[in-house]
């Protein structure tokens, strides 16, 4: 025995393995095969949380996934520690350690329990209407209490270590949910040979049966049925079966997510395993059989630890072997549960009375009856006796008239409830499939799909368990035709079981409390009563939306699976209107929680964005590199002597370039080929520049638009042979560019013949850069004269450099002397120590990004993204000198022309120089004309790049002022918090300004 | 009856059963002097302002579902004003400026909590994208500040500041100001404060046709609940303006509807008590006072008038939420849901008259519209008091994208180079 | 997670798309001087509730620029052509 409420026999337990566990610190014994929930109920275990508002103690109510009450958090170490968990889908495993939540100090004695008598103020939206004086209050005062008071769990305090995985599957059929309609689907779509995957949120398949071992199956008990079903699906290599797999989200096209959990019922899991796996399949047709919730009876107190659902109860005692009382009264308006009660009674609990709301019963009262149960039919329950538990009931019995008489007090431990039972259409609806009322039994149901999807079962209003089987068994079949395999031969099945009653009675039940007083419970976690749902009604809040939002019910953890249709009801009544009138509110994903830790998968750390590093990498990190981020890209952003500061690095990297030499790693650099007959006239067309006739063998900085006319991007056109150019982008933009040119190549000039193929991974790029280079490169080169004349500035050619066939430019980005090495990417690493060594030779240096950007600002070359921002056109950087006006079309060409482009007061770039050499403007800060300029002054601009110039001495900036260049030699300035600093505007280039070096 | 302690405790004594209406449902009036169409929190806004500020009392507000069921009620309720652009700054400081007095204006708690908004910069880029913000907010005289990697992790715990992690974080601006609303209390204030005033909130009624004279000027709108006569419309319908513009000849606008998704955790004990924004990694939380973590994910790309979108866009805005805090792997998905967002190409709002007389509009908004409803509500009711833009609201016409003269905040921030 | 019918690949999640907008905006021609063609080409877009013709690109996949017809409310893609086949009275192939 591992508790007072264990039954000696029965359930699916294994009584010859005991587990140890613990709860609030105290030490619990179960067996193989409990729940947390099941095992806690078996020791007597009583209050299992409190609630969400009133802190009312509460206990366990329903035996699954839709449980409101029993949140726990089950902690394995600080960051395994989850928060928020249904105690019936805590497997118990050897050493479990469960906390219940929401309460101080402790379950029993909860400080906050006194929220209970502020009740009658604490009503729904109690908060809307005060709380406002003083003003300062709100967020210094009321709100932390009320945050502090809120909440159930708490997060865990460090880093979760597991894994989580995720896996893409594409099927014929999905069977989502493994009760009987679920199996039967399962086995004819197979029959089929079908690929069919049939997942099941519990540990094992067989749903409703596993609660009822006495329903039998073509002439078999059903566990044997389970078991043999399961064997010949297991049989067929296309069907994988998941257990504890919650089919919890249904997108588009049929596109349904999975989760499973892998290792939380594990005492021990192997840390190889993921915890849990996402799955994300695709499923040419979903068979959803997702069975039904059992809705509770609504009446005053009845969220007392006790008043549990009657099919919950049935569960705990054939499934777990765990009697939930010693002495049970039952309140129902549905049949199945007197089914429960017989089961109970057998298992030695004593029914004391059978009250059935209905005013003649159903059919099972009178067997009930011959089977020497008392039952009183047209009665009900007026209120709950004890506090932390059920200690009695105060009967009622209703007349015809509509009016209630008291009744009796009855002594009980423990009261099972049922409404009658909702079909879980979750699924169904978040499939966008349309529901639809069932006035009969009253009822919403399954209507037009919007998706390849069928419902079969409870889920779909079947009641009876043959009727389930030969539902699924159809849908199965027909699923599988409708995904392209054979027919399967129709089956019908023989089967005995309890039939539940879909639809019954929804709303308050009558009793004979003052309705505005007394504490009916719709929503139990959250704390909703009926009577909270009629103030809302009677405040306007008409539209269930409206009542949901306003009351919250069903938006706690369990998102209203056992309360929503309650609520509903009340509010019909409350409007006068009927059910489907006061309309439903959205299903949303998922059906039950998910971990975020599921979503991301193996997105973290490197894996989080994919880490793309040059073919130098390697060689860049021995010598020192500090690397930045720029885009996806690693790029080394300066390369420190050992025991160098950055900024000495930086300032060292500059000068050397200037003096000598320098090398720098390029090869992030987008690169399109752009090859075919009409290549010429494609990037004529493409860029603002005129290059139809560039000629061969020459280099053009061109300048990007898109039809806005705003500077998109910027790079190199090079033309190898008439029909073929290596184009290169900036290092963010090469992917965006190429996009831009399919696009147009595809969409507005497919009558040009031309490929553009991204090759930015292709080559390898080493800049030399200096007045040495050609010294350091010409030594490397076969085939090719580097001769001023011979290669002049903006030249390419192929040739081979150290022996690799390479592609040869001379460019420059510093205003040096300078080229650019491309090699095949293979070879980068090798030509990397070829020119590195020869660097060295000429008393050079290797540099990084943040020296470059010093080298092009001192010259005055923009950087696409930081010195333009989307909002300024070719002209406003000053590159109108690139635009072919003459060009009957390019990309850009009628948004330039638009009169806010052309006209005064556009921004343009500018230098600054600030008298005192040693200030360095910040990027980023404002340009006025005042130089005390008051709050709201309008600004004229702003520094884009600013730097400390060690060849100048001095710091440097460049700006986007309002008509800057007319401004060439006034005063701005520039507000900081310590004054403003006075600049006087200058032409953008502060280097060899007539570019001789450039030419050498 | 007005809202405050002393209401709430007499009505205590007496269950609770005298409480009125909070808003009227009348039955539609033949005509209105203005009809504003969309019942969120922009066209309430709206409606009260033109009743409590310009003596307009004689409005409808057509909704064609129950109040705040679009937008208002499906965002992450983000309040803030640390735009970049001068213009920005000025309409959402405007806006800011009435939330803070809200509660008390309404008689309606609306829980405006300045509880700060970190916006956190990754990497060199971002951090002088963030610097010119910041120097563009104090010259602007709207508060912003700077924080290092190690004071954004003092100001909300948790946050993982490693080095180590693929996109490290360099700083973060703080705006304090900032902070987040009850989304659904904000519609239903100015529900109940613009009815008390006179206002008919017009619910279940669809707009199915505009009505104009021969002058081209709108004469009044078919809808489900009968034709209402008026001379002056504001559309205010988010993602379904394109929809409702199109019957007044207004079909191809600067505009696209797409689908912006949202979620929140299972309630916990109060762990993050700011805002934390990540434009770089897409990130966006904060924690209601309920507990759940509110989570803003991105849009998915395409045009879309269904509220759902795709599951990469969920998993792509958790894995970085776990990237700053990884502490949260374990923590669950409780609701997830979807909004149609109206983008226009600059993704700045569209606000003031249309070409067709009496026809005025506010959209645009994308993703970023319930920190501007009593704002925009204000400024689109001084538009339609006056006949013409608020000077506030005068650069964001429909005309700037002809001229050319965008406000283009997304383009401003820049991309990667 | 809509299905696209790539005329060259077949069903292929969406994921393996970028949206490309609306198909219907036609670039004036280059000599077009009416600066409301152009206004209506770069900025203004059909924005239907209901069928929708747009552009998606298949960057992981054939690279592709693929006009698809698509229902906005229900995302039911009623076909998908070629973008660059569209103009004449090209087939898919």
């Amino acid at each position: 025995m591992t508790g007072p409420f264990r039954t000696p026999t029965g359930g699916r337990i294994d009584r010859t393995r005991p587990i140890a566990f613990t709860f609030d610190g105290r030490r619990y014994t179960g067996f193989q095969g409990d729940t947390l929930a099941s095992a806690l109920l078996a020791a007597g275990v009583k209050v299992v949380g409190r609630s969400f508002k009133y802190h009312r103690p509460r206990g366990l109510v329903s035996a699954g996934s839709d449980e409101p009450n029993a949140l726990v958090t089950v902690i394995r170490d600080a960051g395994r520690t989850t928060p928020n968990l249904v105690a019936n889908e805590v497997e118990l495993r050897e050493g479990l350690v469960a906390e219940s939540q929401n309460r101080w100090p402790s379950l029993a004695f909860d400080v906050s329990a006194v929220n209970d008598l502020l009740s009658p103020i604490f009503v729904s939206g109690f908060y809307y209407k005060t709380f406002m004086w003083p003003k300062s209050f709100w967020s210094k005062v009321f709100e932390p209490v009320i945050r502090a008071a809120a909440g159930f769990g708490r997060a865990p305090t460090a880093a979760d270590p597991d894994g989580y995985a995720q896996r893409f599957v594409h099927c014929d059929v999905l069977v989502a949910g493994g009760g009987p309609a679920g199996l039967a689907a399962a086995l004819a779509a197979a029959e089929s040979g079908a690929r069919v995957i049939l997942c099941d949120e519990g540990p094992e398949f067989g749903g409703s049966l596993l609660a009822e071992p006495a329903a039998t199956i073509d002439s078999a008990p059903a566990a044997q049925w389970i078991a043999a079903t399961l064997a010949t699906l297991a049989a067929h290599p296309r069907v994988t079966l998941l257990t504890r797999t919650c089919a919890f989200g249904y997108y588009q096209d049929n596109f349904v997510a999975l989760l499973e959990r892998v290792t939380d019922h594990r005492a021990a899991p192997d840390p190889a395993l993921p915890r849990e796996c996402l799955w994300q399949v695709r499923a040419a047709q979903v068979v959803i059989a997702a069975g039904a919730l059992e809705r509770p009876l609504v009446f005053p107190d009845n969220d007392r630890p006790g008043v549990m659902l009657a099919g919950a109860a049935r569960a705990w005692v054939n499934r777990w072997g765990v009697a939930a009382g010693a002495r049970a009264v039952v309140y129902t308006a549905s049949d199945s549960a007197y089914a429960a009660a017989h089961d109970l009674r057998s298992a030695g609990v004593e029914i004391v009375r059978i009250l059935d709301l209905r005013p003649d019963g159903g059919p099972a009262t009178a067997v009930a009856r011959a089977a020497g149960l008392t039952v009183e039919t047209g009665a009900g329950i007026d209120r709950v006796l004890g506090s932390t538990a059920v200690t009695g009931v105060v009967t009622a019995r209703h007349r015809a008239d509509g009016t209630t008489a008291a009744g009796e007090t009855l002594a009980c431990d423990l009261v099972l409830t049922s409404a009658g039972w909702t079909p879980s259409v979750h699924l169904f609806s978040q499939s966008r499939g349309r529901l639809r009322w069932d006035a009969a039994r009253a009822t919403f149901l399954p209507g037009t799909p919007h998706e390849a999807a069928r419902s079969a079962g409870a889920c779909n209003g079947t009641a009876s368990l043959a009727d389930c089987l030969d539902e699924g068994f159809a849908a199965g079949a027909a699923a599988a035709r409708d995904a392209g395999h054979g027919a399967v031969a129709a089956r019908r099945f023989a089967a005995t079981g309890t039939a539940i009653d879909i639809g019954g009675f929804a709303g308050e039940a009558p009793h004979g409390g003052n309705r505005d007083r007394t504490r009916a419970f719709v929503d139990l976690q959250h704390d909703v009563t009926a009577k909270d749902i009629r103030l809302a009604v009677r405040e306007g809040f008409r539209s269930i939306e409206h009542v949901k939002r306003y009351t919250t019910t069903g938006m706690a953890t369990d998102q209203g699976k056992t309360s929503n249709i309650n609520a509903l009801a009340v509010a019909a009544a409350a409007t006068g209107t009927s059910l489907p009138a006061v309309g439903l509110t959205t299903f949303r994903r998922p059906y039950t929680p998910v971990s975020f830790g599921a979503f991301a998968g193996a997105s973290r750390g490197d894996l989080f964005d994919p880490v793309r590093r040059t073919p130098a990498h390697a060689r860049a990190t021995v010598a020192g590199a500090v690397f930045e981020d720029v885009g996806q890209w690693k790029r080394a952003l300066c390369l420190p002597a050992p025991g160098e500061s950055e900024g000495a690095a930086v300032a060292r990297e500059v000068r050397s370039v200037r003096a000598t030499v320098g090398l720098f790693d390029a090869s992030t650099l987008g690169k399109i080929e752009v090859v075919g007959p009409d290549a010429a006239t494609f990037l004529d067309r493409f860029y603002v520049n005129a290059l139809a006739k560039l000629p061969v063998g020459r280099c053009r900085y061109v300048v990007a638009t898109r039809d806005d006319g705003f500077v998109y991007d910027d790079g190199i056109v090079a033309r190898l042979a008439p029909d073929r150019f290596h184009v290169t982008t900036t290092t963010g933009g090469a992917a965006r560019v190429h996009a831009l040119m399919e696009d147009f190549l595809q969409t507005e000039w497919p009558d040009l013949d031309v490929w553009a193929t991204s090759i930015t991974e292709r080559w390898a790029v080493m800049a030399i850069q200096g007045p040495q280079a050609r010294a350091v490169l010409a030594p490397l080169v076969e085939g090719l004269d580097l001769a001023p004349e011979a290669f002049p500035h903006m030249s390419v050619a192929t040739c081979t450099v150290a022996g690799i066939p390479a592609r040869l430019f001379r460019v420059s980005f510093t205003g040096e002397l300078g080229f650019e090495v491309n090699v095949p990417a293979d070879h980068g690493a090798a030509l990397w120590d070829r020119l590195a060594a020869r660097v060295a030779g000429h008393g050079g240096t290797l540099y990084g990004t943040e020296a470059m950007h010093v080298l092009r600002a001192e010259k005055g070359y923009v950087v696409v993204g930081q010195d333009t921002d989307g909002t300024l056109t070719p002209d406003d950087v000053g590159l109108g000198w690139a635009v072919g006006r003459a060009k009957a079309d390019f990309v850009g060409k009628a948004g330039l022309a638009r009169p806010d482009l052309a006209g005064p007061g556009r921004r343009q770039l500018v230098g600054l120089r600030v008298e005192d050499p040693e200030v360095v403007l910040v990027e980023g800060a404002q340009i006025t004309a005042d130089p005390a300029p008051p709050p709201g002054t309008h600004a004229l601009g702003h520094v884009t790049s600013a730097y400390a110039s060690p060849n100048l001495g001095r710091g440097i900036a460049l700006a986007v002022v309002e008509d800057g260049r007319s401004r060439i030699g006034t005063i701005v300035h520039v507000p900081m918090p310590g004054g403003s600093i006075a600049a006087t505007v200058v032409a953008p280039v502060f280097w060899d300004e007539e570019g001789r070096r450039l030419h050498a | 009856m007005r809202f405050s302690f002393l209401s709430l405790l007499r009505n205590a004594f007496s269950a609770h059963r005298d409480w009125p209406e909070q808003w009227r449902s009348p039955e539609p009036k033949p005509a209105y002097d203005v009809v504003i169409v969309g019942g969120g929190g922009h066209g309430l806004a709206a409606a009260y302002f033109l009743a409590a500020e310009f003596g307009i009392r004689n409005v409808a507000v057509v909704e064609r579902g129950w109040i705040g069921g679009g937008n208002s009620g499906r965002n992450t309720t983000i309040v803030r004003s640390n735009y970049l652009l001068e213009d920005s700054e000025a309409l959402y400081d405007h806006s800011l400026k009435i939330w803070e007095n809200l509660s008390q204006t309404l008689n309606y708690n609306v829980m405006f909590s300045p509880r700060g908004i970190l916006m956190l910069a990754h990497g060199h880029h971002d951090v002088q994208s963030f610097t010119r913000h910041l120097h563009a907010n104090r010259l602007a005289g709207i508060d912003s500040e700077w924080l290092s990697p190690e004071e954004a992790r003092a100001f909300c715990p948790g946050l993982n500041i490693s080095k180590d992690i693929r996109y490290p974080i360099g700083g973060a601006t703080l705006q304090r100001r900032g902070g987040v609303a009850r989304h659904d209390a904000v519609v239903w204030g100015f529900a109940r404060a613009a009815s008390a005033l006179g206002v008919d909130i017009l619910q279940n009624c669809e707009v199915t046709g505009i009505r104009r004279g021969p002058d081209g000027a709108v004469t009044g709108l078919d809808t489900t609940r009968g034709a209402i006569a008026t001379r002056k419309i504001g559309v205010s319908a988010a993602g379904h303006t394109s929809v409702v513009l199109e019957m007044a000849g207004l079909g191809r606008l600067p505009l696209e509807s797409t689908p912006l998704q949202a979620l929140v955790s299972e309630p916990l004990k109060p762990l993050i008590s700011c805002v934390v924004m990540s434009n770089t990694i897409h990130a966006y939380i904060s924690q209601s006072d309920k507990g759940d973590l509110v989570i803003g994910a991105g849009t998915d790309q395409y045009v879309s008038y269904s509220q759902t979108g795709g599951l990469q866009i969920t998993a792509h805005t958790l894995d970085a939420i776990c990237e700053l805090f990884p502490h949260l792997r374990r923590v669950r998905m409780m609701r997830n849901w979807g909004g149609i967002v109206d983008n226009t190409v600059d993704r700045s709002p569209i606000l003031g008259p249309t070409p067709v007389p009496g026809l005025f509009v506010n959209c645009g908004w994308g993703t970023g519209g319930f920190k501007a409803t009593p704002g925009a509500g204000h400024l689109l009711a001084a538009t339609i008091a006056r006949g013409e833009a608020h000077p506030i609201a005068a650069p964001f016409g429909l005309d700037r994208f002809a001229r050319g003269r965008l406000i283009d905040e997304a383009a401003a921030a820049a991309v990667a180079h | 997670m809509i299905l696209i019918s790539c005329p060259w690949c077949g069903d292929r999640d969406q994921t393996e798309f970028a949206y490309g907008g609306d198909a219907t905006v036609q670039r004036p021609a280059p000599d077009d001087a009416d600066p409301t063609r152009w206004f209506d080409y770069v900025h203004t877009r059909d924005n239907p509730r209901g069928s929708h013709r747009e552009l998606w690109f298949h960057a992981f996949g054939c690279r592709q620029w693929v006009e698809v017809t698509r229902d906005t409310a229900t995302h039911a893609v009623a076909g998908a052509v070629l973008a660059g086949l569209r103009v004449g009275e090209g087939e898919t192939p």
